[in-house]
């Protein structure tokens, strides 16, 4: 008995299995309200989430701010708490990981923040930005630590010698360099990367794409890649989710999304999107969505979009659509899909 | 030739920083036409803000130091104060990226669209606020009586930005300068501002310079586009040919760079290497010179002038100007 049970506990976690699974996940956070401060409501920021994330796969994420795309990516790497359901990591539950466990756990994730400005501490060298993981998980001391951040430097496109600098004294690309490098110093397999190009300047950020693919596949890393923008997304990613108001609406690899899109949602996100090309842009049918998204602290009943949705109706107030198989890898909760074109 | 709606000839704006003068609009000439729409892009830094601010002349800091800004022929850089705010108020308006710090939070939305209709159009209150509601409405704001009456706070980044454009379209302008109006938007949101902004173009008939980082967005607004860079317009010319044959390499490397949705194929994106210049520091020569794989011995040592190439587009470089073709190495 005893020996079936650790069996099961330390029984290997293989590749073929989601590296990250993820189900029924809820993060809500508390309204307050009053003298006493008393919780009123609850904002529904991720609302019963399933997602499986594969090893060496990009998932990308994508939602319009609110939708609490960034709330799930923070959830999965355990730096804010669920309310309900369970995160898997490399087939381990990691829901209620805490003390030493969750901090050994740390050195598996990373992170790479949307805004190179406030992300790295200004009175700390570049150096030491890039050194403390290192220093937290002891992983070098003296010289070896010293080489390990010239190589992080190095691998990130930065010369070493910028290690004695200061934050203030690089550019926006520049520095997200340094926030790259930071988040590989503990060797992660697993980085959330949230919106790492949406604060860069047009010309930077193909320079940070091409960066974060070639290290993906030069450290097998494993991305899930928030950002509002459906190109980037669809550029990177091996399949994209798409959000809206807590919920994923759709799910898909990226070119089958924007051949193929399934839910209203997605397929005004697409029209929404400026290609740059004027012939093109101009030839093309849009689908502009009337109002603004929807409170998430009293998500409407039933399916969360349809009070912009064009094509909703009387059963889509009363029953909230399921994901459901539209083909090969391909989710959608609809009631009324759109017509595969 | 019919004199343009606005013609600004030879503009340089500098800042005077502790590091040196700032060169942040460096001979910047371009005309508008009454009832187009003209698209502005660039990154930051690159003088397109500044360029738009100093036509307003809200530079300051910044000093126009020579240039002139020809509004129907005339020089509005050397008219008096009391006069430029009859013209702002009147003839050119603008919207701002942020609608929330540009607004005025202690004043009722209505109020704020109605103000410019009290102060140069000298109607009584309750006639401007008529007119206002009316606005709020015809830029699609719900209920526009009712919503007068909220603060900007109470609307979203969204309906802010509505009622920004009613602002500046209150007293019927014939140029409005749009900087950024959807940067700080979702996209769904962006395309309802920009389909409102296509509307208020034709209804009106209001010539529009559009200022963005977005090729996107001028790709589907603009009849005219302009690319600036480090404080110099580098090409020029009716938006179709800008995208589909760019005569500057910075326009041609920005277009290859970025990840498109309707890419078929997965590759490694063509980025533009190093970094934008230093407006205190600028490289010799062509600004673009360090960054540009199509350059010439020529380029670090001359500074390119902004000449016709082609039928009817302007760039400012020395192997298009050479006649060269752009194309992949």
């Amino acid at each position: 008995m005893a020996e079936t049970a650790r069996a099961h506990v330390t029984r290997a976690w293989t590749a073929s299995e989601p590296m990250v699974s993820v189900r029924g996940l809820k993060v809500w956070f508390p309204v307050a309200s009053g003298v006493l401060q008393r919780t009123v409501a609850h904002v529904h920021a991720v609302d019963g989430i399933d997602l499986d994330i594969m090893k060496g796969e990009t998932v990308g994420l994508v939602g319009e701010s609110g939708c609490g795309k960034s709330t799930l990516g923070r959830t999965l790497i355990r730096l804010l708490e669920p309310t309900a359901g369970s995160i898997h990591f490399k087939g381990e539950d990691i829901t209620k990981e805490r003390g030493e466990r969750l901090r050994a756990r740390r050195r598996e994730m990373a992170m790479i923040f949307q805004d190179p400005y406030s992300s790295l501490d200004p009175r700390q060298t570049v150096g030491d930005i890039v050194g403390e993981p290192i220093d937290i998980f002891e992983l070098a001391k003296g010289k070896e630590r010293q080489d390990r951040i010239y190589e992080l430097l190095h691998i990130v496109g930065m010369n070493p010698r910028f290690a004695d600098r200061y934050p203030h004294e690089f550019s926006g690309g520049q520095r997200q360099r340094i926030g790259i490098a930071r988040a590989l110093a503990v060797d992660p397999t697993f980085i959330v990367c949230d919106e790492p190009i949406s604060a860069l300047d047009v010309s930077i950020q193909a320079q940070i794409i091409n960066l974060l693919e070639r290290l993906q596949s030069k450290f097998n890393l494993t991305y899930l890649f928030i950002a509002h923008d459906l190109s980037v997304v669809k550029h990177i990613s091996d399949r994209v989710a798409v959000m809206y108001l807590g919920k994923i609406v759709e799910m898909a690899p990226g070119g089958e999304l924007y051949r193929r899109p399934r839910h209203p949602y997605t397929g005004s996100l697409l029209s929404a999107i400026p290609i740059p090309d004027p012939v093109l842009e101009r030839a093309r049918e849009r689908l502009i969505l009337q109002g603004d998204v929807a409170s998430s602290v009293n998500p409407p009943t039933g399916c969360r979009f349809r009070t912009r949705c064009p094509g909703a109706r009387e059963h889509c107030a009363q029953a909230e659509p399921p994901l459901e198989s539209f083909g090969a890898d391909h989710l959608a909760a609809c009631f009324y899909p759109l017509e595969a074109s | 030739m019919t004199t343009p709606l606005l013609d600004v000839q030879d503009l340089r704006t500098v800042f005077d920083t502790k590091e040196g003068t700032v060169k942040a609009v460096d001979g910047v000439s371009f005309q508008l036409e009454a009832g187009e729409t003209l698209g502005i892009v660039g990154e930051s830094g690159c003088g397109k803000s500044v360029t738009a601010l100093s036509i307003m002349r809200l530079q300051r800091p910044g000093r126009i130091v020579s240039g002139k800004v020809q509004l129907k022929g005339r020089d509005i850089t050397k008219v008096s104060d009391a006069e430029m705010r009859e013209i702002r108020g009147q003839e050119i308006a603008m919207i701002f990226q942020d609608p929330m710090t540009s607004m005025n939070p202690v004043f009722r939305t209505g109020w704020q669209v109605a103000e410019p209709l009290l102060l140069h159009q000298g109607l009584t209150k309750v006639k401007a606020m008529a007119r206002a509601v009316g606005l709020l409405g015809k830029v699609g704001i719900p209920a526009p009586a009712t919503r007068a009456q909220d603060y900007p706070h109470q609307f979203s980044g969204g309906m802010r930005q509505r009622a920004m454009i009613a602002m500046g379209l209150t007293t019927a302008p014939q140029v409005l300068i749009a900087d950024e109006p959807t940067t700080a938007l979702d996209v769904t949101i962006q395309a309802q501002i920009l389909d409102l902004l296509r509307n208020v173009n034709k209804e009106f008939g209001t010539a529009t310079i559009l200022i963005t980082h977005n090729l996107g967005v001028v790709a589907g607004m603009c009849e005219r586009t302009i690319v600036m860079y480090a404080g110099k317009i580098v090409e020029s010319g009716p938006t179709t040919e800008v995208f589909a044959h760019p005569k500057h390499p910075y326009t041609w490397s920005l277009l290859r760079s970025m990840p498109r949705l309707d890419d078929e194929l997965h590759q490694p994106l063509n980025a533009i290497e190093g970094l934008p210049p230093s407006l205190v520091d600028l490289p010799s020569g062509c600004a673009f010179h360090p960054r540009c794989q199509f350059k010439i011995e020529r380029c670090s040592r001359d500074v390119p002038r902004l000449n016709l190439v082609g039928d009817n587009q302007l760039a400012a470089c020395w192997v298009t100007q050479g006649g060269a073709e752009l194309k992949r190495g």
